[in-house]
């Protein structure tokens, strides 16, 4: 690991200055999980780090009327634990479980999580996001792609998404609150995901001088929602594919609906498609198979994941049934 | 003459029982020091190597004049020969010692190496028809090449043997190979190899044929056979992964001696591979290890990074120098198990009677080629053509993996007689009976474990035709497998004391490499001796005590426990002699037993083991024991054991997933010292073969020619949640006991991916080809059923 500043500010303020102070060379460090990994293996390297764990405004969750207040430094293990998303938010609470391993939950925040990089064994090699060899041809597209996107992949960026989270918050339509110099924004979290076009762009609508505040999700008492996740190993394992669904449901029909997958694209997957393919229906195995169709529809694999549309297919078929109360 | 056979059934108070390895609390608690928790007392410099980027290229210059001016920096070693070429990316390049690590690391990027690279190849597909070339005799060059890419010896001596040399290799150049690594074997072999012409246009093919090998009338065989079945099985590389990676710290004492802490399978071996490239004699290199996170055969030299961490401690003025690997270095060049592809027929008669073995294989072990694996494994089928290439690729070099090629040559043999039995409609336990005559020396051995096996698995009651057990999304399936090796006990030396305090210390320079050698060596001592297991004192792990030989091939528990037994049965002996006239008997009338010396058949005749030690006198009784020992007989070791696994799956036919639900392991080995690590090496022998049948693979990317997953979040293996039911039989008894003991590391890790691999089939109806049985092998082989 190369020599870096740390500045350990305690309010947003402070944080902020810090951040911009360092045109160019600064990083937030919260958990550190994926930070401190990807500066071993030198990947960023970071002139200053801003450890900002000491600001608690930004710890915990907060209950209300209009949702949950989720501070970006809450833990994994915490979220996991919290009551409101036990009882409330089942699909975020099933992807929370599965997240990595017992020991990063307790240190990965929900901030971090979100604006983790990119799995890609190309880039994690120090490859590039988008990676290319010497004459420009794309490393991924010819190469060893077997865990990589099938769908959003026309361009350059064939890297999935690794959050196995963000798609249990954007079906539930959280929003992310970000903080710079120029005061605060809000937006879907959905939006928050980007796909790079070049290799100076990142994956997350975040600036550099930016820091992630809280998540805010609206209630769901009322939802019907779950989370299927397909992977190799029971044990630590980075899943192949993910589905999120949350229904509005009225009597035994879909009134609304939001579909999200994860491992299949640059961001996470909300797809239209496969909402209004179950918008209206009641849950069966015949109107989950449809969706799911509809979900992978779109999709292009490269020339090693044409499995992984069938993957896709099958977290989408087997979130909606569960959803719908099947085991 | 003393006795030193095995003690009978009913005169073993410790061997044979099930007692609890010695060295747990001090792993499960942390106080386990392995070399990476040794900490010298002065200051320590941090060692770091410089890696080729490329996976093969000429290197045309090293540039270490920023490294060396940098502060902080105590030594700079340059590692290739200028001019030479590097044959896999993480080659080493040169290395730097630090004060500390990020030094050090900034020492090695300010490095500047000037690369011209060259074609590679990564890939180990199968080869396109008609590219293989015949081998032919080794130039200067070849010999180099096969030196630094670590050819495996015995290879080495086979290729010389068939292919001779291609030049005339005096002493000094011979003297030169030494120096690079070459052992006298090969030295040997090389003068002794024949000359031929050099062959053909200079630029060689990767993929070398070995002779096709004829053996009966395979095509009269396949003519009059009434079932050929035809299949595709294989395995991939896999990296050993060893938890604690490779590596050392070296110091000099003084300028004449070094003092080595390496993570090694091979103490007493360690020393006389340094000697030579580090100039000083074996006798003033003292190696130690504590414990040992792992080996699986990948370390039994001293690397290349061992040598260079001495020479910067060196030029570092002995001040202590610790290399060890970085977790991608450890997956990208500390060893691969070779690659094993074949294309199978199998000729049967209607009963299922195997007649015919035909083979076309291919593999690779890297830079080297690798060998060719043992097909057909284990039954020696009357009729047989094969045919074998090896691909000489950039993938790194391979190291011995428990088991050297058994595993690959089981995966192929027992998934063809699989879909052979599945063609015929057979049980596999019948087809395997019907052809049990073609196993050889352990055919009884099989028939009465096949009988174990079947009774807990429940085989009868659960097996079904291929895929006849789906239900919903999941088929589930039975699959087994046989396997065998030798296991003979190595070359041991040991020391056991006496002392007139009582205390006994057994002093011994082996290692215990996980298989629990220290308390094999306690239980050996202790039973001899009449004494509980805590009154022997250890010590283990240093050059200081007797040698013993590497622990490979499963040979530690027959070596060790043979001289143990030997120089405790002379220490006991001695003991008689002293302590025979206060008994007022002969030393031939007197045994040891519960912490007495005694008078058998006379138990008012007895001495506590303090008092009859305090006969002893002023010096302790001291007494070597060795392995083998032809002049004192019998024999304690022995050699050949077989083994019987079986494995029940379940398949997510929507997803590829598979999961192991039980696995069944019957197991012989002789006569074992202790029943419940005897046992604890199967379970973690079916553990690690979960792991390489569903996980484990080195992925390479012939784009830039370097290992995608050097990494512990893509290179797979199994976690806890991913270990099923184990069941694991010890064959013991009559028939076994007699035998002497004989190692247990090996065997069972053979046949838990062909076991798997044929469950797998089972469950869902088509064979998928190759391991790891992951997602979308399974779809891709259940896509091809569905559409033929």
């Amino acid at each position: 690991m190369r020599a870096f500043e740390y500045a350990s500010p305690t309010s947003t303020k402070q944080a902020l200055s810090l951040l911009g102070a360092a045109s160019g060379g600064a990083l937030v460090l919260a958990g550190g999980t994926d930070l401190l990994a990807l500066m071993k293996d030198d990947i960023v390297h970071p002139k200053r780090l801003v450890n900002i764990k000491e600001i608690r405004e930004l710890d915990g969750v907060a209950s209300s009327s209009l949702g949950l207040r989720i501070g970006a430094l809450t833990t994994l293990a915490d979220l996991a634990d919290n009551v409101n998303i036990v009882k409330d938010y089942s699909a975020l609470a099933d992807a929370l479980n599965e997240a990595a391993s017992p020991q990063i939950r307790n240190m990965a925040t929900l901030g971090g999580n979100l604006c983790q990089r990119p799995r890609c064994w190309y880039f994690r090699n120090g490859l590039g996001l988008l990676p290319k060899d010497q004459s420009g041809k794309d490393l991924v597209a010819t190469g060893e792609n077997r865990y990589h996107a099938i769908l959003g992949n026309d361009g350059p960026a064939k890297f999935v998404s690794p959050s196995s989270i963000a798609p249990a918050l954007i079906a539930y339509g959280a929003k992310i609150r970000l903080i710079g110099p120029n005061g605060k924004r809000e937006l879907p979290l959905d939006k928050f995901f980007v796909i790079p076009k070049t290799e100076d762009q990142r994956e997350h609508d975040l600036k550099r001088d930016e820091i992630v505040t809280e998540v805010v999700l609206p209630p769901a008492a009322d939802l019907k929602s779950a989370h299927y996740e397909i992977r190799q190993k029971d044990a630590f394992d980075w899943p192949l594919a993910t589905a999120a669904v949350v229904f509005q449901m009225s009597g035994s029909t879909v009134q609304s609906a939001r579909v999200v997958m994860g491992y299949v694209a640059p961001t996470p997957w909300l797809s239209e498609e496969a909402a209004q393919a179950i918008i209206g229906k009641s849950i069966s195995e015949e109107t989950a198979k449809a969706a799911a169709d509809a979900a992978v529809q779109a999709a292009k694999p490269l020339s090693q994941n044409a499995y992984k549309v069938q993957l896709a297919r099958v977290a989408v078929k087997r979130a909606i049934l569960k959803a719908g109360g099947a085991a | 003459m003393p006795d030193f056979a095995w003690p009978t059934a009913e005169d073993r108070s410790l061997i044979g029982k099930r007692i609890s390895r010695l060295d747990s609390p001090d792993k499960v608690s942390g106080r386990a020091k392995y070399n990476y928790d040794y900490h010298p007392s002065g200051p320590m410099l941090f060692g770091k190597v410089l890696r080729s980027p490329h996976a093969k290229a000429k290197i045309l210059s090293v540039d270490t004049t920023a490294a060396q001016k940098m502060p902080g920096v105590e030594a700079v070693e340059v590692i290739q020969k200028i001019g030479g070429t590097v044959q896999w990316a993480g080659d080493e390049i040169a290395a730097v010692a630090a004060v500390d690590e990020g030094t050090a690391e900034e020492a090695i990027r300010a490095i500047n190496v000037k690369y011209e690279p060259l074609a590679y190849l990564v890939s180990d597909a199968e080869p396109p028809a008609g590219s293989a070339e015949a081998p032919g005799p080794m130039s200067e060059d070849d010999v180099w090449d096969a030196i630094d890419n670590q050819m495996p010896e015995r290879q080495f001596l086979e290729y010389l043997k068939e292919h001779g040399v291609s030049f005339h290799p005096e002493e000094d150049l011979l003297k030169q190979f030494k120096g690079d690594g070459a052992s006298d074997a090969i030295l040997d072999a090389l003068r002794k190899a024949a000359y031929h012409e050099p062959s053909g246009s200079g630029t060689r093919s990767p993929y070398q044929k070995a002779a096709a090998t004829t053996q009966g009338d395979p095509d009269k065989a396949f003519a009059e056979a009434s079932v050929v079945s035809e299949g595709v099985y294989g395995t991939s590389v896999i990296t050993h992964c060893c938890l604690e990676s490779h590596g050392s710290t070296a110091e000099w004492p003084d300028k004449d001696h070094l003092f080595v802490h390496i993570s090694t399978q091979n103490v007493s071996g360690v020393p006389s591979q340094m000697a030579e490239p580090l100039g000083v004699p074996a006798a003033n290199i003292r190696v130690h290890q504590d414990h040992i996170g792992g080996g699986f055969g990948s370390k039994f030299s001293a690397d290349r990074w061992d040598i260079t961490a001495a020479k910067l401690s060196r030029k570092a003025g002995g001040r202590p120098v610790r290399i060890m690997l970085e977790r991608d270095a450890e997956l990208k060049v500390a060893g691969a198990r070779p690659s094993a592809y074949a294309r199978v027929k199998v000729a049967a008669s209607k009963d299922g009677s195997i007649t015919g073995w035909q083979s076309q294989s291919w593999g690779t072990g890297g830079p080297g080629g690798g060998g060719s694996p043992p097909i057909p494994y284990v039954f020696s089928i009357p009729n047989q053509r094969k045919e074998h290439t090896a691909i000489r690729n950039n993938i790194g070099p391979a190291r011995a993996w428990r088991a050297p090629n058994h595993p690959q040559a089981a995966v192929i043999t027992m998934g063809a007689l699989d879909d052979l039995a599945a063609k015929i409609n057979m049980d596999p336990i019948d087809l395997w009976l019907k052809n049990l005559s073609l196993t050889g020396p352990r055919q009884k051995v099989y028939e009465e474990e096949f009988g174990v096996a079947s009774d807990l698995m429940d085989w009868k009651q659960k097996w079904r035709p291929r895929g006849q057990n789906i239900s919903g999304n999941v088929a589930r399936g039975l699959g087994l497998s046989l396997h065998t090796w030798g296991g003979r006990g190595h070359a041991s030396q040991c020391d056991v004391n006496i002392h007139p305090d009582g205390s006994v210390d057994v002093k011994i320079g082996t290692q215990d490499i996980g298989t629990g050698t220290r308390t094999t060596l306690a239980i050996v001592a202790a039973e001899t001796l009449g004494l509980p297991i805590e009154a022997i004192k250890l010590y283990i792990g240093d050059t200081q005590y007797p040698p013993s030989g590497a622990s490979g091939g499963s040979t530690t528990p027959g070596g060790v426990s043979s001289s143990t037994r030997r120089a405790a049965v002379e220490a006991r002996e001695a003991l008689f002699a002293k302590v025979a006239p206060a008994l007022n008997a002969t030393p031939e009338q007197l045994e040891c037993k519960d912490k007495t010396v005694r008078v058998k058949g006379d138990s008012g005749r007895s001495l506590s083991w303090k008092e009859a030690c305090s006969k002893i006198g002023a010096v302790p009784i001291t007494a070597r024991g060795k392995n083998p020992d032809k002049e004192h007989p019998p024999d304690l070791t022995n050699s050949g054991v077989g083994g019987v696994q079986m494995a029940d799956v379940e398949v997510d036919m929507e997803t590829g997933i598979v999961k192991v639900r039980k696995m069944v392991a019957v197991q012989d080995c002789g006569l074992i010292i202790d029943l419940k690590t005897a046992e604890s090496s199967c379970y973690g022998a079916l553990t690690m073969g979960i792991s390489y049948a569903l996980f484990e693979e080195k992925v390479m990317d012939q784009a830039t020619g370097t290992m995608l997953n050097a990494n512990m979040e893509f290179y797979r293996l199994a976690g806890y949640n991913d270990i099923p039911e184990l069941v694991v039989h010890m064959m013991t008894g009559k028939g076994y006991d007699e035998r002497g003991v004989i190692g247990l590391g090996e065997p069972p890790v053979i046949s838990p991916g062909a076991a798997i691999s044929n469950a797998v089939a089972n469950a869902i109806g088509v064979r998928v080809s190759y391991l790891p049985l992951t997602p979308d092998r399974v779809l891709a082989a259940l896509g091809q059923k569905a559409g033929a």
